[in-house]
């Protein structure tokens, strides 16, 4: 997909964020708007699945360690074919298979059920070993958010990552600075990310998480390197592409009511 | 006398022979394959052995990831750091997940010894029950360790295997037809049942027989498997006997008692009595002084059927 369609895709997954928190009346329209451009290349330019083959053995993983941006991943989801649109208005609702934080039990192409922080992470580790050990060379990908960083099973999986060399895996940090609390540096301060992940012995790549092109530049880079792991540090605004949501903490884990969301989906070049 | 065998030595021997039968086996440790026995894993096929340090969360949260991916994973530390340490990390990416790992969990109860209280798991059952589809084993012996574990490798999905780290009188026989679910009848008897889990099952052995000599008959139930329960041999046990004392190296509190008493509760009401730790914590000394300074051996679980009648 080149730039431009994968510019037209990630517009079309902000409306469906919007449209599947509002109709729930609650989620994270916040960090799902964040990751969106990075999840849209790499769900519709990265990675090697099928929407129709999602049990393909020999398939890249993407887990979303960052489990409360469920909107964004669903939205992928259904636009490359897991499941129909139609059903994304179901979200956080009884007997739904899109679950408040994603079930893989629940939701085909869900390859990770994640949800509590940082253990995506540990699990996504230990694919990229198994993939290893059976000797395939499709990858795994994981996405973190900044917050998540202060959790310490992050530290634990990153020094096991490069411990084992496992060069299959390539990690993003959604750096949007902001968590339910506030801002990154006055709960908790996870600076410098870049730094951290060097010590720990990754190749780290930094980056504009809204600009398509950054973004496939740098993962073309990870999958070239060999020896470690890749963490690619992407700058990015919360709430972006939703003028009254970009910065704002308290758009992490709130429903906008119907004339915010009509507001919203006309910024997005939709309707509600 | 019998031979007497740790469990964590059985399981040492089992992972081995186990993996030649399952290519797809991969073992974990954190740091302790020395005290855990995945050493001996380790040495025969160091290719799908991986030292995860000391990082018992990471090891849990690796080892989901792995057994997503089309492995059994065998993942090991001492009990108090997998049930307790890594608790949400087993209930979220192994349990909700229905991951097929096997946590085994060496150096639980008491008579860890020495070590101390830091070390001594007595809630690790408790813990583990409470998690939706976790199938729990607590074996007795050498012989049901490793059959268990057998049957664990060749089942689907998470399990919670308690190993011991003294070493305990093996009670039963090669042939014996060990079966998750299924609890074994050591001793048949009318007059009162002791429901007895892990190691101190051969203490129950014993007491039964001591209650013998003084004209009281007594059944002798291992429940090795503490989920899913044999419901059947509990509930037989309340209506052909008098009464039932539960055995366990545990706390008294959400383990094999409990469990006990809930089925009885629901299906057949009985007087139940429980020999365990009581809500207190335990602390340094040799195992056997342990368990008769915290009320854990055959005279105290005579006493406590004496006390039924």
């Amino acid at each position: 997909m080149d730039k431009k369609a994968l510019q037209e895709k990630a517009a079309l997954i902000r409306q469906h964020i919007i449209r599947e928190v509002y109709h729930a009346g609650s989620g994270h329209p916040g960090g799902s708007l964040s990751a969106t451009d990075i999840m849209t290349v790499l769900y519709f330019n990265e990675m090697n699945i099928d929407g129709h083959n999602p049990l393909d053995p020999n398939r890249d993983k993407f887990v979303l360690s960052k489990g409360h941006a469920s909107p964004v991943l669903y939205a992928c989801l259904a636009e490359a074919g897991f499941f129909p649109k139609e059903d994304l208005v179901t979200f956080r609702k009884l007997d739904s298979c899109l679950q408040g934080h994603p079930s893989m039990l629940k939701l085909c192409g869900v390859e990770m059920s994640t949800g509590s922080l940082g253990q995506g992470f540990s699990a996504a580790v230990g694919m990229a070993l198994a993939n290893r050990l059976d000797g395939k060379t499709s990858r795994v990908y994981a996405m973190l958010g900044d917050g998540e960083l202060q959790e310490g099973i992050v530290w634990e999986a990153s020094m096991a990552a490069s411990h084992y060399g496992l060069d299959n895996l390539c990690v993003i940090v959604d750096h949007n600075g902001l968590q339910i609390d506030g801002w990154n540096c006055d709960v908790m301060g996870v600076m410098p990310i870049a730094e951290k992940f060097r010590a720990f012995g990754w190749n780290v790549l930094e980056l504009d998480g809204h600009d398509i092109d950054a973004i496939l530049a740098r993962l073309a880079e990870a999958r070239q390197h060999k020896g470690t792991p890749t963490v690619l540090v992407a700058e990015t605004h919360k709430g972006k592409g939703v003028s009254f949501m970009e910065d704002q903490a308290g758009w992490h884990g709130k429903a906008p009511n119907r004339e915010q969301a009509e507001q919203a989906m006309a910024e997005l070049g939709g309707v509600l | 006398m019998a031979d007497k065998i740790a469990t964590r030595q059985s399981y040492g021997k089992a992972l081995v022979e186990l993996g030649a039968v399952h290519q797809d086996i991969v073992v974990l440790d954190a740091d302790l394959s020395g005290s855990t026995m995945t050493k001996e894993f380790a040495k025969v096929y160091p290719e799908r052995f991986f030292n995860a340090g000391i990082a018992e969360a990471n090891m849990y949260g690796m080892a989901a990831g792995l057994a997503i991916s089309g492995k059994t994973v065998f993942a090991s530390t001492f009990a108090i750091f997998a049930a307790g340490r890594a608790f949400e990390i087993i209930r979220n990416s192994i349990g909700y997940t229905g991951a097929n790992v096997k946590i085994c969990a060496t150096h639980a109860g008491l008579t860890v010894g020495e070590d101390g209280a830091s070390h001594q798991a007595i809630e690790d059952l408790a813990l583990m029950r409470t998690i939706p589809g976790m199938t729990v084993l607590n074996p007795a012996d050498d012989v049901s360790a490793r059959k268990l574990l057998k049957a664990a490798a060749d089942m689907q999905g998470p399990v919670y295997v308690r190993l011991g780290r003294a070493a305990v009188p093996v009670i039963y026989e090669e042939e014996t037809d060990v079966q998750i679910g299924k609890a074994l009848t050591l001793r048949e008897g009318k007059d009162y049942t002791i429901i007895a889990t892990g190691i101190l099952v051969s203490q129950a052995a014993d007491a039964a027989e001591q209650l013998a000599g003084e004209g009281i008959d007594v059944r002798v139930i291992d429940m090795h498997t503490l989920k899913p329960m044999d419901e059947e041999a509990v509930v037989k046990a309340a209506m052909e006997t008098k009464g039932i004392v539960t055995v366990e190296e545990h706390s008294v509190i959400g383990g094999l008692g409990a469990a006990v008493a809930q089925i009885c509760c629901a299906k057949a009401p009985a007087k139940v009595s429980f020999v365990g730790i009581r809500d207190t914590f335990g602390e340094s000394g040799k195992p056997d002084e342990l368990l008769e300074k915290y009320g854990l051996t055959a005279a105290h679980i005579a006493d406590a059927v004496r006390a039924m009648q």
